[in-house]
């Protein structure tokens, strides 16, 4: 029982009353940070690392992973309550807790965003300490192949989840990974596809831009036109009653979000993928092994809890190979690993052994943290609900300068915030005519990290695609995701032949 | 709905055709012991959105999709009416930006939507366009350093530096 | 009578005012020049990157030691591998507020666009702050502990021998072009975006060697992952002792990355002095003097003409290294 030992003296350290203290203020600027759209973790990660010099290495690791912990509950909130994913990760979670808002239970979707996060967190914390060495080995063996491979199985999850429209759908998923292409090439170190030749594109369309685009601008054109001036917003009320009713969610769910908290985490660890891919892949299981799919993306209370508890445990899991291989796994550890350097910690295999204080102090803090930060949440969602309570020509404007202010705290080019307000109302146009949105949004995302794997591996190979297929980890991913891609086809052809003889085809 | 259906896929394939005939500024073929070449990836991808296009069209001709069956007008004097207003309303409070700065277009923005749009008072007006800046200029410049655009208005803004940091 | 007293008022306001603008700028002179407004500190990279880090360390130092009346903050530009953050430098409306961290693209990205029309040489000087330096690396796995070892290797592996690095005509690749050629290798170079996910490719034996920075392979070389082969330069390093250097070995080749400051072209004097004055008090404080050695940094202080003049060399340098790789034409 060395570890429990070494725990104990852990908790010993985050509790001592600077760590504690940093450990609140963390959660809570976490959640403030994580709630308003175009910040998300990584931007308050990296805008506060300067104070963390203040204190010493250990209080200011503590303080950055309870922000980033707040943050991923934060997220959870414009998702919900606004309709736009203040952070990739949290994109999965806007297909359920919007309508959910919509249906005027938004309390509900933010009770079980904010119980599926904890859940998620702490399973993933369990995984963690027990088992933190080991697994990083499991991190240095992903290569790209098998990076590949993992991307292709997140598409497969996703293919099923939007549009009645197949053609739409195919388009909106090229033009998101078309977009996510422009700027430079890495591989050949030659710019490309620069847009009109304007130097604003020499950088990828980044995912914040298309996300505030579509949702913060898009969306809520949409919104105004549809409701006719009229309030969609919520009309929930927040009640002791209602409240503890909510907290029956964690134990009704809890297959959804155990499974999602595995996968959360083992996503997370490996490299170069993060939280996003987790929180997708999560979902679609969800979808695909509950007992009324057809209720996913019109409010079903599992379609926020899968995601949520995923992409809370992919960011307890994306700290495992930075602290043990000096490896991040998704770009707010990347930040973090640059305060460890800063306080002059060496993050790598090393760390466990040479700074037993400093690692289980931090493992410890997490705990704290994700404690902290579901209740501090749930406190607060009195105060959300009151917020989404303004009349609709009130909350909209708002949303309209926060989605400008957001959209240039992203990237600090006014280029971008131009470029948002024309995708978004280039997205409300194409959303009248059923041309669906969201996977271009996700396409944004997982195509940078699909599109250099697939290259890498085939340099590696000579051209060889049988380099997916042969390797002992990126060969069965790669079976299961080009089965799971042709399901929806068997499906429909087997209800076909079913159907022969004058029914309706499905 | 029907023509914007059309004259939507035409305009989406010529994107497309667009996209294509960039990403061949770099090889879009299979090169050979490498794999793909660096234009690859994005001339394919829009390929298929191309083809995707030309599918939606063939749609449109056989009415097989439900917004090319639609006989209601794609913008209703309603939606037209708010788009113009909405839409024209953001264009202008990010035009602002460069002359005023963000945080005076915003609650220039805010004035315009709420009172003008909105039709409240200029009490709720006003009592949530004042403060706006002034949140927004302490949370974001004040406590995060991230510096909004001030557009011309930089001599007030040294001011306000130097009061607050 | 009546037009005389208005000549003579309009003397007497015209007068007033160009005293008064310059008893203010009297005023301006006499003080030294500081930053009015927050100063803009732009980085080549997106957030986590080298040169990101680099910056948030200088950041965090200046605000430890209160050094500069008006913050000083990061802001990421990272665009076609340091083209958008020069073209942004280039014609920026504020030259005295904006700063930028460069390395080695500083030279090569507009030596290989050069429709971007910036040049290098046209930046305010402030300070090189250090050089990083490279080495050759191999994992522990491989058995291999010298380079006549690795020669060997990868003579027998022909194209299999995997050489990752950080994209294609990037400093990495220059190395791998003269080791193939000093050698008569024929290693195969496959970039990736930024020089961590480099080292944990050899790391996880996905490729067979690198030219990593020692920060980079630091935590793996420490937990005895992977082995330094030799240095690209001029003496051993105290971090890495058991390798040699390529000129032991009989190649006369010596490379370092520059981890400079810059100004936007056209920094007034005043400005640029102040920026001098600033950068001198970073590289003294014990963070950055600790830094460099846990990092292996090499070079020192260098500032005005004679930063320069190192840029200059440095530039003739990258241009024969990119017209011998066929990057750009001669």
């Amino acid at each position: 029982m060395e570890l429990l030992g070494l725990l104990s003296e852990g908790f010993l350290i985050a509790f001592e009353p600077l760590n504690f203290g940093l450990i609140v203020l963390g959660v809570v600027v976490g959640l403030f940070v994580g709630a308003m759209p175009g910040l998300g973790s990584v931007n308050g990660v990296a805008i506060l690392l300067p104070m963390t010099f203040l204190v010493p290495p250990a209080s200011a690791i503590m303080f950055l992973a309870a922000l980033y912990y707040g943050a991923m509950y934060g997220g959870a909130i414009s998702s919900i309550m606004l309709g736009i994913p203040g952070a990739s990760t949290a994109v999965a979670t806007t297909f359920d807790g919007r309508p959910l808002a919509i249906k005027g239970e938004a309390d509900r979707a933010l009770i079980a965003a904010a119980l599926a996060s904890f859940g998620g967190g702490t399973i993933s914390i369990v995984l963690f300490t027990l088992f933190a060495p080991p697994l990083a080995t499991i991190a240095l063996d992903f290569g790209d192949p098998e990076i590949f491979a993992l991307m292709m199985l997140a598409f497969a999850t996703f293919v099923g989840l939007s549009g009645d429209d197949i053609a739409k759908t195919i388009f909106s998923i090229c033009i998101g990974m078309v977009m996510s292409a422009i700027g430079f090439d890495v591989i050949s170190g030659e710019p490309r596809l620069v847009l009109f030749d304007l130097i604003g594109f020499q950088s990828k369309i980044n995912f914040l831009v298309l996300a505030i685009g579509i949702y913060g601008i898009g969306e809520m054109m949409w919104t105004i036109e549809v409701s006719r001036g009229d309030s969609m917003m919520s009309k929930a009320t927040v009640t002791v009653d209602r409240v503890m009713a909510n907290l029956k969610i964690f134990w009704n769910t809890w297959k959804t979000w155990f499974m999602a908290s595995f996968l959360g985490f083992f996503v997370g660890i490996l490299p170069a993928a993060g939280a996003t891919p987790g929180s997708l892949m999560a979902y679609g299981v969800a979808k695909m092994t509950s007992k009324t799919p057809d209720d996913f993306g019109k409010g079903a209370v599992e379609g926020v809890v899968a995601p949520e508890a995923a992409n809370n445990a992919a960011s307890t899991g994306s700290m495992l190979p930075m602290l043990t291989l000096g490896i991040p796994g998704s770009p707010t550890t990347a930040v973090l690993l640059g305060g460890m350097v800063i306080w002059g910690l060496q993050p790598g295999p090393r760390l466990f052994v040479d700074e037993i204080d400093f690692v289980w102090g931090l493992i410890a803090s997490l705990y704290a943290a994700n404690l902290f930060a579901a209740l501090i949440n749930i406190a607060f969602i009195p105060l959300f609900l009151w917020f989404l309570k303004t009349p609709f020509t009130i909350l909209a404007p708002l949303i309209f300068v926060l989605s400008m202010v957001g959209g240039y705290a992203a990237t600090e080019r006014m280029f971008d915030v131009w470029l948002m307000l024309i995708l978004g109302v280039g997205g409300y146009l194409l959303r009248k005519l059923d041309y669906p949105v969201a996977p271009a949004v996700l396409a944004i995302v997982l195509g940078p990290i699909t599109e250099p794997a697939l290259r890498q591996s085939l340099l590696i190979s000579d051209g060889d695609l049988m380099v997916f297929f042969n390797r002992p980890i990126s060969g069965p991913i790669m079976i299961t995701a080009i089965i799971l891609l042709f399901l929806p086809l068997f499906q429909a052809l087997w209800r076909r032949m079913r159907n022969k003889g004058g029914a309706t085809a499905g | 709905m029907r023509r914007a259906e059309l004259i939507t896929g035409i305009l989406m394939a010529a994107l497309s055709a667009y996209l294509m005939h960039k990403s061949t500024e770099l090889p879009v073929g299979w090169i050979s012991g490498e794999g793909p070449g660096g234009g690859f990836w994005p001339f394919w991808l829009a390929a298929f959105m191309l083809l995707s296009s030309i599918w939606v069209i063939v749609n449109w001709f056989r009415r097989s999709s439900p917004p090319s069956q639609s006989d209601e007008p794609y913008m209703d004097a309603y939606a037209l009416k708010m788009f113009i207003l909405v839409g024209g309303g953001v264009t202008a409070m990010i035009g602002l930006v460069e002359i005023i700065g963000m945080h005076l277009a915003a609650a220039v923005f805010l004035i315009y939507y709420i009172r003008f749009l909105g039709g409240h008072n200029w009490k709720t007006t006003l009592s949530i366009a004042l403060p706006t800046p002034v949140i927004t200029f302490l949370f974001f410049d004040v406590a995060l350093n991230k510096f909004l655009p001030t557009g011309l208005m930089d001599p007030l803004y040294i001011v306000l530096y130097d009061i607050f940091l | 009578m009546k037009a005389t007293l208005k000549k003579v008022m309009a003397l007497g306001v015209a007068v007033g005012l160009v005293s008064g603008f310059a008893a203010v700028s009297g005023k301006d002179a006499q003080a030294a020049w500081e930053p009015k407004k927050p100063v803009q500190f732009v980085v080549m990279a997106g957030k986590g990157g080298g040169a990101d880090k680099l910056a948030r360390l200088i950041q965090s130092i200046i605000e430890k030691h209160k050094l500069s009346p008006k913050p000083v903050t990061p802001v990421n530009k990272p665009g076609g591998s340091g083209a958008e953050a020069l073209v942004y430098m280039k014609n920026h409306k504020d030259p005295d507020h904006a700063i930028m961290v460069t390395l080695n693209s500083f030279y090569t990205t507009p030596l290989r666009q050069p429709r971007l029309g910036v040049d290098p040489l046209a930046f305010a000087p402030i300070a090189r702050m250090a050089e990083d330096t490279f080495l050759l690396w191999v994992n522990k796995d491989s058995g291999i502990t010298n380079v006549d070892e690795f020669v060997k290797a990868a003579k027998a592996a022909g194209n299999k021998w995997v050489m990752a690095g950080t994209g294609k005509a990037s400093e990495d690749n220059l190395l791998t072009d003269f080791l193939n050629a000093a050698y008569g290798l024929n290693m195969k170079y496959v970039p990736y975006k930024g020089g961590g996910k480099v080292a944990k490719q050899l790391a996880g034996n996905h490729a067979n060697s690198t030219v990593n920075n020692p920060s980079e392979q630091l935590g793996f070389y420490e937990a005895g992952k992977t082995v330094a082969l030799a240095a690209f330069t001029d003496n051993r390093l105290p971090l890495f002792k058991s390798a040699p250097t390529f000129k032991e070995l009989g190649k006369d080749f010596v490379y370092y990355m520059q981890r400079s400051v810059v100004g936007a072209p056209g920094m007034s004097k005043d400005a640029l002095a102040f920026y001098q004055g600033l950068f001198k008090k970073v590289f003294a404080t014990s963070e950055w003097q600790t830094y460099r050695t846990k990092k292996s940094l090499q070079g020192d202080l260098l500032q005005g003409d004679a930063l320069v003049d190192y840029w200059k060399r440095e530039n003739e340098v990258h241009r024969k290294m990119l017209v011998k790789m066929g990057a750009i034409k001669g």
